[in-house]
């Protein structure tokens, strides 16, 4: 039942901030919603309610963290595509290693800390 | 005039005729996406704890999909044009992964007023707090970005 409103909670939030990116003008402008927070809302109201907010908070911060490889992430993509180079699908797909290591570094550093 | 013009390219526009030119699949893509993301991050946060499952909170799994469908838009309304080049469609892929990056920005701000605000206010105040941080951080940036 949990991962059901998951998925639809999640499908909700996605759909609707893409679709406030959709309807909104000038492009770049609409392009924040791109990066919008729409699977952490998800994400965090259901685990509040499952878990307790000190495990939401947890959460929270490491997603500091992986933030920082979000923006890389679409950097590299923004400049690849600028350039001219590869299509947005090809380019989008394996650019996500960037966030990957990010991800990667930042969960080895934090588990550390955190079993310390 | 170019004043007047300049001006009136700074302030948001909601242009509702845009979802007309949309398919239905690509609103259902990405609900079925978002939610898929959404449950999978959460059987990771179940498996591996909240510390792993909270990176994937800023995963960009619905970008690919967006950056696609909006370079296929694009290329398609060219074509109709009797256009042929595919670097509209790059084009606006990038300018759609440049506001994302401001948006990225938002998400860093949403992650730490979220921390910091979840264990001592209420969960829905909380998380609205945080999305307010993203939006002023997010709009603030492109503001600047569009004002120097």
């Amino acid at each position: 039942m949990e991962l059901l409103w998951r998925f639809l909670l999640g499908g909700a939030i996605v759909g609707a901030f893409a679709l406030i990116g959709d309807v909104v003008r000038p492009k770049r402008c609409a392009g924040l919603f791109g990066g919008a927070p729409s699977v952490a809302l998800a994400t965090l109201a259901v685990t509040v309610v499952h878990d307790g907010p000190t495990y939401a908070s947890v959460e929270a911060r490491s997603m500091i963290f992986s933030s920082v490889g979000f923006i890389l992430y679409v950097y590299v993509v923004c400049r690849i595509l600028a350039s001219g180079r590869g299509s947005a699908a090809w380019v989008s797909m394996v650019a996500l290693a960037i966030w990957g290591v990010v991800a990667f570094v930042a969960g080895w550093v934090l588990g550390g800390s955190s079993s310390a | 005039m170019g004043a007047g013009r300049k001006q009136q390219r700074m302030i948001p526009t909601v242009n509702v005729a845009a979802l007309r030119q949309a398919r239905w699949y690509q609103f259902v893509l990405r609900f079925v996406l978002g939610g898929i993301v959404t449950v999978c991050t959460g059987l990771v946060a179940q498996h591996w704890g909240p510390v792993i499952g909270g990176l994937f909170l800023s995963l960009p799994a619905i970008f690919p999909a967006s950056a696609t469908l909006l370079e296929q838009h694009q290329n398609e309304k060219k074509r109709r044009a009797g256009m042929h080049s595919p670097r509209r469609g790059r084009d606006a892929a990038a300018l759609d992964a440049a506001g994302a990056v401001l948006g990225g920005f938002g998400l860093v701000a949403f992650a730490c007023v979220a921390w910091r605000a979840l264990p001592v206010l209420f969960a829905v105040g909380a998380l609205a707090l945080a999305g307010l941080a993203w939006l002023v951080v997010a709009v603030s940036l492109w503001w600047l970005r569009r004002h120097w």
